[in-house]
């Protein structure tokens, strides 16, 4: 006989408001090499709302991690931006200078890299790494009310206060991670994006931190960007999901829908090969990204793993259309004549 | 009944402390059983979290390091008393598959400098070409071909083939126990189920054992035949693992599998997780269980001495808690922890 | 079941070994420095045939004559003439051919002692480094009491007692003082790399300690060893060449350490005989210049993160 833990069957509250933080249109990023382009970031276009977490997922090379730098204006050479909107503000920070830029990161997005944990700096408190980076935007801050805010940004993460004056090797890799957090929320910005927050932690101490990024959520009202290939960790926290593979953006839906019916037929994909802990099931083998990125196949990006696949599918390349009320998918199965 | 073909009796490792040293004194693992038999082929799943001691395990077992005290036998044989020859046969018939695809190539040689070595070293051919043969079926069983990798430098693959050359590796110097130590958490997610079927087509098709170590419990559930749960160095569940996984007993593992994120966005996790935000490190042999700090039904008596194992389950499916002290205690002799024996209730 | 490794579209295009990166040995320092260093080799290599190197013995030439193209009214200092390009001074050397001579000789003296201290610091580091335990604490014990000598204090006193030294000798007194550096150097190296994959791998292969110290982690320090080389022969050459303003090298032969040395006991400078000490320091400044940009050009090939972010 099992113990159960409560399990709650709980339809999410629909997230936040109508209103846009976030808003990416066209995006292209290339990545030159000495025998062509490689298409990182191809023809993206989704948007964030006030309050809601979306989720960013595909396999390796897929272009998640490069379209987080690109918001956040961090790509470096060989790689650049080529075309594509992204509105902040109805602020095309596309276009803006490195000067103007300072004055977006961190205060209006902010992001959480991957292995941000390991990234502390090992001779700093953690008090002095928080203050940092508050000062760094803000100036110089009266010691007593930075001291408070820090100690409030620590609570708010789910931190004792003595983490206040200690190192990062005194703290285990989950605290450190609610570090990063805390950094990342302490000048209270629009949105987040956490770019696998959670991949090298144990089971339970990810679910404390997965559990402390939707309480901030939830508390501060502030958006993120959850970029990850964990679907079960996806299916815990986000309220919408984004799909990507080769860089093109293939589905975004509520993360409800998506599970419940995956449309793209690498969504199927993705979705079949979670290995589940239920039942056993025969593996499902996949083979990663097939084709070369510097020279994708015209027409559907999909089309060399796609078991539906049609002439007009070699051909035309499918847009992202929304199909059904908040459910975007590009794929010709779904279009009506 | 024939040997075991590997034994793990009682093997306790102890970091740290003795003479003259005056640091921390870490102890990884204590008075660990472990057995695997020769037959059936099995992939035997040791899980835990980081401070499980599951890495110094591995490490052990691949003759890294030597035990504190107790044994590792191998075909009955003590490991830590064979001579050349016979640490020769170990170190051929029990090979490994490492978590960093890109770390355990040597940037500086191509890709089949690995099989170089394996071959040279235990003289497994006589020329070039027996050698080239070899190599072939190798990569063969793991779905590639010498053309399309020996001749490229490691950072011109990706990490999934890496570790199925890897494995390549392994298999070419016909091994009976391969440990594998968290072979497809650095894997990309979509390569992994490709690693894993090759496990399983190994174990049937060529009679070769895993020790298959991880914290990921789902790939677990998937191929693994047993199940170790390690908590801090002590066994904290074991048996058949879909057996443990569908009714896990132990405090720590009902834990455990409460936080997996079930890929349902209707089914969430449940109540809030506890974690101790201090490491409490295990300062010393201490008696007590472990989990006792984190764990939501503790009694006394668990402060008193360390829980041995006791059958809670179907087949050998055994938890170390006193919170089924009336159970009778593990079947098998070895496989006791108590250092004093708990009279069996009348 | 085999997968295609393919690309699927355009014919795969076949990326050797070091193309990715932008070929890292294409680094401006570390060409500039080769390309000085090469310079200086060639005018020892190529010299002799092009000039009577004979002329860089004592009273072979006249005695003080400026550089060619000076015109000077110093007193005692004789009339320019091509002959002697770049002037001669009071022992009747020709300058000229004292570079010659003498440029290979520093050069050789800084191989030489670089080149045993290295060898001497890879085989005791390594052997520090990978073997650990007794071993370990013998050879650093022993490197660390040597790198505490005043080497300069000790090597004066040396050669003030050892009266004709060659090239050779001086160059392995100087090793005596050259091997602790990379010995320590390396063997902090081999315990960083020792625990890495590969070498865990090469283990379970069975590979002896012997073959994966030298098969395994020195093809990887390699770029590392070479620019702490060229490090060493600077800093020996600056040793020799302190020694021999001295007046400690060797007498017979001309090196440029020796001239300055000559020079100096001469009064070149009080004489306005800027040739004399000028020519050596300025063979010596593109010396020790191009080695530099030699070692910090390696160190960069060797070590990525050292580039920087290029435009």
């Amino acid at each position: 006989m099992s113990v159960n833990f409560a399990h709650e069957i709980d339809e999410r509250r629909p997230a936040g408001t109508d209103q846009v933080v976030l808003q990416v249109e066209g995006l292209k990023v290339y990545y030159a090499t000495p025998t062509g382009d490689v298409r990182a970031v191809d023809d993206v276009t989704f948007q964030i709302r006030e309050g809601e977490i979306v989720g960013l997922v595909g396999e390796s090379g897929c272009g998640k991690t490069t379209t987080a730098m690109a918001i956040l204006r961090l790509v470096q050479s060989p790689g650049r931006i080529v075309d594509g909107r992204i509105l902040v503000d109805d602020v095309d920070i596309a276009r803006l200078n490195e000067r103007e830029l300072r004055q977006i990161r961190w205060t209006k997005i902010s992001l959480i890299p991957q292995g941000a944990m390991n990234s502390l700096n090992p001779v700093m408190r953690i008090k002095d790494q928080i203050g940092d980076a508050i000062e760094t935007h803000e100036g110089r801050q009266p010691r007593q009310a930075l001291k408070e805010r820090i100690l409030s940004l620590l609570s708010t993460v789910g931190l004792p206060s003595r983490v206040y004056k200690m190192y990062p090797h005194e703290l285990s890799g989950g605290m450190k991670q609610r570090v990063c957090i805390a950094m990342a929320i302490a000048l209270n910005p629009t949105l987040v994006i956490a770019d696998e927050p959670t991949s090298a932690l144990d089971v339970v101490v990810q679910r404390v931190v997965g559990e402390t990024l939707l309480d901030v959520k939830n508390r501060l009202g502030v958006s993120m960007i959850l970029i990850g290939h964990d679907m079960g960790l996806m299916a815990q926290l986000v309220d919408r999901i984004a799909v990507m593979y080769a860089g093109h953006l293939v589905e975004l839906a509520d993360v409800y829908s998506l599970f419940r019916e995956p449309l793209h037929p690498y969504t199927q994909l993705l979705i079949d090969s979670i290995p589940s802990i239920k039942e056993r099931k025969p593996l499902k083998l996949t083979e990663g990204i097939t084709h070369d990125l510097r020279n994708p196949p015209p027409g559907c990006i999909f089309q060399l793993r796609c078991p539906h696949v049609t002439d007009k599918c070699r051909t035309v390349v499918p847009p992202l259309l929304e199909v059904a009320p908040s459910r975007e998918v590009a794929c010709h199965l779904y279009y009506d004549a | 009944m024939s040997q075991p073909l590997l034994q793990i009796e009682k093997v306790t490792k102890i970091y740290g402390g003795g003479f003259l040293k005056r640091g921390p004194v870490t102890v990884a693992l204590q008075n660990l059983n472990l057995t695997i038999q020769q037959k059936p082929a099995e992939i035997i799943t040791i899980a835990g979290e980081s401070g499980s001691g599951k890495t110094t395990l591995a490490n052990l077992v691949l003759g890294f390091i030597t035990p504190t005290s107790g044994h590792i036998r191998y075909l009955g044989q003590d490991v830590a008393q064979m001579d050349k020859e016979e640490l020769k046969k170990y170190r051929r018939e029990v090979q490994a598959v490492f978590q960093d695809p890109y770390a355990v190539y040597n940037p500086f040689y191509r890709v089949k400098h690995v099989f170089d070595l394996a071959i040279k070293n235990f003289n497994l051919a006589r020329n070039r070409q027996e050698a080239r043969d070899q190599i072939e079926e190798a990569l063969t069983v793991v779905g590639m071909r010498g053309e399309e990798v020996l001749e490229k430098y490691p950072h011109q693959l990706s990490g999934g083939q890496r570790q199925r050359i890897m494995i390549a590796r392994a298999y070419l110097l016909k091994p009976r126990l391969i440990v594998a130590d968290e072979p497809v958490s650095m894997v990309d997610a979509s390569l992994r189920a490709m690693i894993l079927d090759i496990m399983l087509r190994l174990r049937d098709e060529y009679g070769i054992s895993f020790l298959y170590i991880t914290h990921d419990l789902s790939t677990a559930y998937q191929i693994g035949d047993k199940i170790y749960l390690l908590y801090q160095g002590t066994v904290a569940e074991r048996g058949d693992t879909v057996e443990v996984i569908d009714h896990p007993k132990h405090p720590y593992v009902q834990l455990l599998i409460d936080s997996i994120p079930v890929p349902d966005p209707t089914i969430r996790w449940g109540s809030r997780a506890t974690t101790i935000d201090d490491e409490e490190m295990r300062v010393s042999v201490e008696s007590g269980c472990r989990f006792y700090p984190r764990c939501d039904q503790r009694m006394d008596r668990c402060l008193e001495s360390h829980p041995p194992l006791y059958q809670v389950g179907p087949g050998e499916h055994q938890a170390a808690c006193f919170l089924y002290e009336d159970q009778p205690l593990a079947q098998v002799p070895e496989d006791n922890l108590a250092k004093e024996r708990i009279p069996a209730a009348d | 079941m085999s997968v295609s490794t393919e690309t699927v579209t355009a014919p795969a295009v076949r990326t050797a070994g070091l193309n990715r990166w932008d070929s890292p040995w294409l680094n401006t320092k570390f060409l500039v420095g080769l390309s000085m260093l090469l310079a200086v080799v060639l005018i020892g290599v190529v010299g002799p045939f092009f000039w009577d190197t004979t002329l860089a013995r004592v009273a072979s030439s006249p005695l003080n004559l400026p550089p060619a193209w000076v015109e000077t009214d110093l007193p005692g200092i004789g009339k320019p003439t091509w002959e002697h390009p770049l002037g001669t001074e009071s022992n009747g050397r020709d300058m000229l051919a004292v570079l010659i001579v003498g440029t290979p000789r520093s050069l050789r003296v800084g191989l030489i002692a670089a080149g045993v201290g290295m060898l001497v610091g890879v085989i005791l580091g390594f052997s520090a480094g990978f073997m650990g335990g007794w071993v370990d604490n013998v050879i650093r014990t022993l490197s660390d009491s040597v790198i505490t000598i005043p080497s300069l204090a000790v090597l004066i006193v040396i050669s003030a007692y050892v009266r004709t030294v060659s090239v050779e000798n001086m160059a392995l007194l100087l090793a005596i003082f050259a091997w602790p550096g990379p010995t320590r150097l390396l063997r902090s190296q081999v315990l960083s790399m020792r625990e890495r994959g590969y070498v865990q791998m090469a283990r379970l292969s069975g590979a002896s300690t012997f073959a994966i110290m030298f098969k395994e982690i020195l093809p990887n320090l390699l770029p590392y060893l070479a620019s702490s080389f060229t490090g060493n022969v600077s800093a020996a050459i600056l040793a020799a060449t302190g020694l021999e303003a001295l007046g400690l090298g060797p007498t017979r032969i001309p090196t440029l350490g020796m001239t300055i040395f000559y020079a100096l006991r001469a009064a070149a400078i009080l004489r306005g005989m800027w040739w004399w000490w000028g020519f050596p320091i300025a063979a010596l400044i593109i010396i020790f210049t191009s080695l530099f940009l030699i070692t910090i050009g390696l160190d960069e090939i060797a070590n990525p993160r050292l580039r920087g972010v290029k435009a």
